[in-house]
């Protein structure tokens, strides 16, 4: 946790190694205060309030996990996929959200926390994922509505946030955006095969936009009124639009998407306002939700205990790693460099 | 006979190799000791399933070759459908069949024969693919105890498969038997570094060596075969 350490300290030369006075404290927060005002970037180094840094801490790292549990649903499929075409993007796909997670870890990390750290905290439970990724990917078309709607709503959320106060979050997601949209596009196209390929995939297609629209709709958090963290995450550029705002901007999206799709949204209230200018939509299930958050969706069980399996049973590879690591730290810097760039890929 | 045949009977041969290993690579994903290895070895599962897509195309129709066919008319090696085991038989796996492929395909590369052009690309892959099974073979070898000792035993259960490697391909164009002494060299040299024995016992019999070539497989390679092939057999004819 070199990270973290280094940190601390930096924070600590802030206050030139003592507590720092309420007029400092006042003086910096003025600061902070201005240079959110001002649309600047605040990076690691700089002060920042402590709530600040603790919702950037549970918000990346309830990200980077969403990255990582959110292969599972996926690689549900690889080893079925019914292409190798397919099979090829599926897994560039999740190889891709395995990248995602690094980067967030590492966005984390400048935060003064530590990959390891985060990872215990998810796999006891006091760390989130998105509630999307403990639904059941029962068919191949599911591959094809989690890449439109799931990774649809994700872009939706994650597009703002390039804006974000902190700088390093939003330049993670400049480059999260980048492959998302990429994805999205992806799972779009094999919806739209599915939909014009035999009656069977056409209803392979639509079973699968019928149980992945209303979860995906969750995506976006609960309404604005019961959003807990909206408030202050407003007030700190963190968060651009609300909840509600983010997922009528989502609806109005797929709205038109589905029909050139050829499928319809499960939502018999799904219409056309015309003096709003948007599309009026159904309530949402939050009971259902909120029990999905509370750890009864169908896969919490699965998804929790198949990370923290891998894990476990990684334990001795990386206690392996550390301790060949160890023994070499002798080895010249420049030859452990040249063997990795050697080692990068074309 | 012709030239086109026995270019067939060489790319089903090492295009199912790919394949089969891109497969169990994939097998890993979102189970893997640490994210860096999603990673790492997601990428090497791609690399070889591209390999896979232009060998098999030049055989035929990819899809209908990798979905349509039963286990006996696949000629992969017996090695590369080895199950994953734990990391240590993964990677082992890794480093018989990668140093091979990349000494193979390094000299298809300047063969000129009818796999240069794919083999002086993917060269440059496998070299990756080589460096990452090699690197891992010290970290576990010359580890902890118990990793010591997984790799030992990873790399002994695997060895009987190494022997079919060096058997003849029709159509491959280059003598496979060549590569066995390069081969060993290789691999006697990184299982050194790490501090194991380089394993002894039979890498030929009439069950091992050659018999992937000739579609006799191990038992495990069907049900993978069920898996990989059910969802497309499922819905004949249809595009995807």
């Amino acid at each position: 946790m070199a990270t973290a350490a280094a940190h601390r300290t930096a924070r600590t030369q802030r206050y030139g190694g003592r507590e720092a006075t309420a007029g400092e404290q006042d003086a910096y927060q003025r600061a902070f205060d201005a240079a959110v005002a001002a649309d600047e970037r605040i990076e690691p180094r700089d002060w920042m309030p402590e709530a600040y840094r603790a919702t950037l801490v549970r918000q990346i790292a309830q990200h980077a996990h969403s990255e990582i549990i959110g292969m599972q649903p996926e690689a549900n499929w690889i080893t079925r996929a019914p292409s190798l075409r397919r099979k090829a993007i599926l897994m560039a796909k999740v190889q891709d959200e395995a990248g995602h997670g690094l980067y967030l870890y590492s966005a984390a990390e400048t935060l003064g926390t530590g990959r390891e750290e985060l990872l215990d905290k998810l796999h006891t439970g006091r760390q989130k994922y998105s509630s999307i990724f403990n639904y059941p990917t029962l068919t191949w078309a599911d591959v094809g509505a989690i890449g439109w709607l799931v990774d649809g709503a994700a872009i939706t959320n994650q597009v703002p946030l390039c804006r974000c106060s902190y700088g390093p979050y939003a330049r993670a997601m400049v480059r999260v955006c980048k492959e998302e949209s990429f994805h999205q596009r992806q799972g779009y196209e094999l919806l739209l095969a599915l939909s014009r390929g035999t009656p069977e995939q056409h209803a392979m297609a639509q079973d699968a936009v019928d149980r992945w629209w209303w979860p995906s709709l969750m995506m976006f958090g609960p309404p604005d009124d019961e959003s807990a963290h909206s408030a202050q995450s407003m007030a700190w550029k963190i968060k651009r639009h609300s909840n509600d705002e983010l997922r009528q901007r989502f609806v109005d999206i797929c709205v038109p998407q589905a029909q050139s799709l050829g499928l319809t949204l499960p939502d018999p209230d799904l219409k056309w306002n015309e003096e709003r200018g948007h599309h009026d939509f159904g309530p949402i299930d939050w009971t259902e939700f909120k029990e999905v958050l509370k750890g009864n969706g169908p896969c919490n069980e699965q998804r929790i205990t198949q990370r923290t399996r891998a894990h476990e049973e990684g334990a001795w590879v990386r206690e392996a790693a550390a301790a060949h690591a160890a023994k070499h730290s002798g080895d010249s810097h420049e030859n452990r460099e040249s063997r990795e760039t050697g080692a990068k890929q074309a | 006979m012709t030239t086109t045949a026995h270019t067939d009977t060489a790319a089903l041969a090492l295009g199912d190799d790919a394949l089969v290993l891109s497969h169990r690579l994939g097998e890993w994903m979102g189970h893997a000791p640490v994210l860096e290895e999603e990673v790492a070895l997601a990428n090497i599962a791609l690399d070889l399933l591209g390999q896979a897509r232009i060998l098999l195309s030049m055989a035929g129709d990819e899809d209908d070759l990798a979905y349509l066919r039963e286990e006996r008319a696949f000629r992969n090696l017996q090695l590369v459908e080895q199950p994953n085991g734990d990391f240590a038989h993964t990677i082992a796996r890794q480093l018989y069949f990668s140093t091979y492929q990349h000494l193979l395909y390094d000299r298809l590369a300047t063969g000129g024969g009818p796999f240069a052009g794919l083999a002086a690309k993917a060269v440059k892959e496998v070299a990756y693919h080589r460096d990452h099974a090699e690197q891992w073979t010290l970290r576990l070898g010359d580890g902890t105890d118990l990793s010591h000792e997984r790799m030992r035993r990873a790399c002994e259960a695997l060895w009987r498969f190494t022997g079919e490697m060096f058997q003849p391909v029709e159509g491959v164009g280059i003598d496979l038997t060549g590569l066995e002494t390069p081969w060993l060299e290789s691999v006697a040299a990184v299982l050194g570094r790490a501090g194991l024995e380089t394993p002894g016992g039979p890498r030929a019999g009439a069950w091992r060596a050659g018999a992937g070539r000739q579609g006799l497989h191990t038992e495990s390679f069907g049900r993978m075969l069920a898996e990989m092939q059910h969802l497309h057999r499922s819905h004949p004819g249809a595009s995807w």
